[in-house]
């Protein structure tokens, strides 16, 4: 039987998204993205020195994420604060999602802090925190391939769907959620993970309206970037977005 | 960062690195209400200046405490997020966050700005624990009077949950039900650098700052909580004169709720 959405929406279409670069001041990149009801912000510190010392890597910055769920950001109780296994291990995919693109090598020994904090959440959280994560590197200027997209695909019931909703995660028929990563430009998948059960073939449906979705979303990144960039004189990266960020122009 | 005698220096010259009066709120000041209202039952975004403040407001509901059958709680949480600001850093509470919830929930409990007795269902039974968690989004000075301005609008923007069979909580459908609040308090921090009083510091003021007072007011202009920081002393006359500029200062930040 096929599932129609209870929001009125395509199998293929997003949520409706906002996106804006340079929400927080004291950050040296920053941005809020919007999917749906999940909203997050994002906030890039460094390059500053690593500590603890024997983690320092000699030969490039390291790329460290951390993501955080508002206490008052779930949908029933309270969220405890504090790390969970749960957000410490988001913030670890989060990571190895944003590491492809990013080029640290000018600043060994040193770390990039990228904080993830969700304000209100409605499934999606850990794509939506990508999303607005990569804007925020590319805020800070840091030297990037390309921006990173992900979004959630899956089934609910049986019918492949892209950007399920909490509603659409509870499914009473049973529901498949896959947040995905990808590197726009090439497609390349650098997050991917599968809740649930699923056949190869739906599998491939799923991905096929996630590459998809990811190009609708690269596009409100962009968009973001240029609204906040346009004004200004930015030499033109690889990307047209990025130019390297003089050490230490924030941080003492 | 600014040097610290610098701050000083300018502060005997009547002056400040904005250029603001000593009594002068950095602007805008705003307040948007339901910024997490899939989430949370009461939420609100603060702005003073550069620093940016979200609080939002959950309820759960548990047995009364013994020596207060009859009455409900609220719990106040701040953390002091590491990304507004570069100061802060992960890990457990810092001692400044613990500072800032407690006079945060000061303001709010002590002062009896909430009916405790209305917060209570069956007595010895049922109670409403009001959680309020507060999060700097962006840092730059004044998170005190940011923090308690921001929780009080989210809790004048909360609704309870319905409530079903069993005392189980919908957290998806709202009722229309504010929570029982008796008035606004409204706090205003004062700070003392060298012989000069100042009001809304930026970061850097706090930090060449002697001493500070934080004052919350109740609607009709009483004091119902205060807060000495900073490490140096005050004389008494000193202490008045705070709080008569903290008394008309508040008074306009109330107007922004």
């Amino acid at each position: 039987m096929t599932y129609i959405r209870t929001d009125g929406r395509k199998v293929n279409d997003l949520r409706p998204m906002e996106a804006k670069v340079g929400v927080i001041k004291n950050a040296r990149g920053s941005a809020m993205f919007k999917i749906g009801k999940t909203i997050a912000y994002a906030a890039v510190y460094g390059p500053r020195e690593m500590h603890p010392k024997f983690m320092q890597n000699v030969e490039r910055g390291t790329l460290r994420c951390n993501y955080n769920m508002m206490a008052f950001s779930g949908s029933g109780n309270r969220v405890r604060p504090g790390p969970s296994r749960r957000s410490k291990e988001i913030g670890l995919v989060t990571q190895n999602a944003l590491a492809p693109v990013i080029d640290l090598t000018e600043y060994p020994k040193t770390v990039v802090d990228v904080y993830i904090e969700l304000l209100q959440t409605d499934a999606g959280t850990r794509c939506a925190g990508i999303c607005a994560a990569s804007l925020a590197l590319a805020d800070a200027g840091f030297k990037m391939k390309d921006l990173v997209c992900a979004v959630s695909c899956g089934l609910v019931g049986d019918t492949p769907v892209l950007d399920l909703d909490y509603s659409e995660e509870a499914y009473e028929g049973g529901a498949v959620d896959v947040p995905m990563a990808m590197i726009p430009r090439t497609g390349e998948i650098t997050l991917m993970q599968l809740d649930g059960v699923i056949s190869r073939e739906q599998l491939q449906r799923a991905m096929e309206l996630a590459r998809e979705g990811c190009q609708k979303i690269y596009e409100v990144q962009k968009e973001a970037l240029r609204a906040k960039f346009s004004s200004m004189e930015v030499e033109a990266g690889e990307t047209g977005v990025s130019s390297p960020p003089s050490k230490g122009n924030r941080e003492a | 960062m600014v040097p610290k005698n610098y701050i000083q220096t300018l502060a005997k010259k009547n002056t400040r690195a904005d250029g603001r009066k000593f009594d002068e709120f950095r602007k805008p000041i705003t307040v948007e209400y339901s910024v997490s209202a899939k989430s949370a039952e009461g939420s609100a975004r603060v702005t003073i200046g550069d620093t940016v403040v979200v609080a939002g407001v959950k309820t759960e509901l548990a047995t009364p405490y013994p020596d207060s059958p009859d009455e409900g709680s609220i719990m106040v949480n701040a953390e002091l997020l590491p990304m507004s600001s570069p100061e802060f850093e992960s890990g457990p509470p810092s001692i400044d966050s613990i500072e800032l919830s407690r006079v945060v929930d000061r303001g709010i409990r002590e002062s009896k700005a909430l009916d405790f007795k209305k917060l209570c269902l069956r007595v010895g039974e049922k109670m409403w624990i009001i959680m309020i968690d507060i999060y700097p989004i962006n840092a730059s000075g004044n998170l005190f009077d940011a923090a308690a301005l921001a929780a009080v609008a989210a809790l004048k923007n909360a609704k309870f949950p319905k409530v079903g069979e069993k005392d189980v909580i919908d957290y998806k459908n709202l009722s229309d039900k504010s929570l029982p609040f008796t008035f606004m308090p409204v706090s205003c921090t004062v700070l003392k650098i060298g012989d000069k009083f100042l009001v809304d510091p930026i970061r850097d003021e706090e930090l060449a700052a002697d001493a500070r007072l934080s004052v919350t007011f109740t609607e009709e202009g009483k004091i119902c909580a205060m807060q000495k920081g900073g490490q140096k002393q005050l004389t008494h006359d000193e202490v008045l004169a705070m709080i008569d500029l903290a008394a008309v200062k508040a008074a306009e930040l109330r107007k922004c709720l």
